[in-house]
């Protein structure tokens, strides 16, 4: 189990805690990422802080990647995309129409949600990771 | 000037931005296959689960549930007028079928909307064809949610 790394996870993990939290305390916003980009699209209102914020998102994990290699892409993390062509259009797609059927996605629900105490999030978030597991078991691509 | 165009609130959001974007490559959530090793429950047997993810998804919860006990107090956020809160309350057809969905996708590529934009980053081979279907996606869902929510709610 030499791919197990809590450390990383759990310092990782409180830096997207962190961001969330500035956010809603901040801006009021839900740091939720489906939402973000999904807001976006027409009819958008509020544009601009969203296309900041994912910029930023963007920029910053190039910049970590350039600071701390050895986590990183080329060392444990090897950011190479599983599945040919037509699998990954299929799953781009359900991701995007499931997390804006179901209003949230794994930072929406699963951060967001669960720390406001949401039921609505609490019934997603089993949902989803339930049947991901499930189709993870089923088409066996690991 | 509205307050979601003050400098202030800006630049909150990209430090935001920033902490969530360092947070994914930090935690290796960025990474497809670190993603699908957790979901691959079939390999607990034989030691080859990765836990990790939960480390990472507990850890966020944790500092956010203090981040809400903290806006709780106040009557309104540092630099808007009021705290967007989602209004939906009900458990409800769409969020459970949407909720599927987004699962399917989720185990058959180990990517979910904040590693999709992350990994812009990065610019793995396919990512333009995942990014490009995930919006589509998401835009037709902005047509079928409320026909769902119609139908569902007639049931």
């Amino acid at each position: 189990m030499d791919s197990f790394t809590p450390l990383t996870a759990l310092v990782g993990g409180g830096m997207i805690g962190l961001a969330s939290a500035l956010l809603w305390i901040g801006n009021g916003r839900i740091a939720g990422i489906s939402g973000i980009f999904g807001q976006l699209l027409p009819p958008a209102k509020t544009v601009l802080w969203r296309v900041i914020f994912l910029a930023a998102m963007i920029g910053a994990a190039f910049a970590a990647a350039k600071l701390l290699p050895e986590l990183g892409v080329g060392g444990n993390v090897e950011a190479q995309m599983v599945g040919n062509p037509l699998w990954l259009a299929i799953a781009g797609l359900l991701v995007g129409l499931g997390t804006k059927i179901g209003n949230g996605c794994t930072s929406g629900h699963g951060v967001c949600g669960l720390a406001r105490l949401s039921l609505r999030s609490l019934v997603a978030v089993i949902v989803f990771f339930a049947t991901a597991i499930i189709t993870v078991a089923v088409t066996g691509i690991v | 000037m509205t307050d979601s165009l003050k400098p202030l609130y800006l630049l909150n959001a990209a430090i935001s931005g920033a902490l969530f974007g360092a947070g994914l490559y930090v935690s290796q959530m960025v990474d497809p296959l670190k993603v699908l090793r957790f979901l691959d429950f079939g390999a607990m047997a034989s030691g080859g689960w990765d836990p990790s993810l939960a480390f990472v998804i507990v850890a966020a919860i944790g500092v956010m549930f203090v981040g809400v006990r903290i806006a709780g107090k106040r009557a309104r956020p540092l630099f808007d007028l009021q705290f967007h809160k989602p209004d939906a309350k009900q458990i409800d057809v769409p969020l459970v079928a949407g909720a599927v969905l987004f699962g399917i996708g989720w185990g058959m590529s180990g990517i979910c909307p904040g590693p999709a934009i992350a990994l812009v980053a990065f610019m793995p081979q396919n990512l333009a064809i995942f990014l490009m279907t995930m919006f589509a996606g998401s835009l037709l869902g902005s047509y079928i949610t409320p026909w769902l929510k119609q139908r569902t709610a007639l049931a």
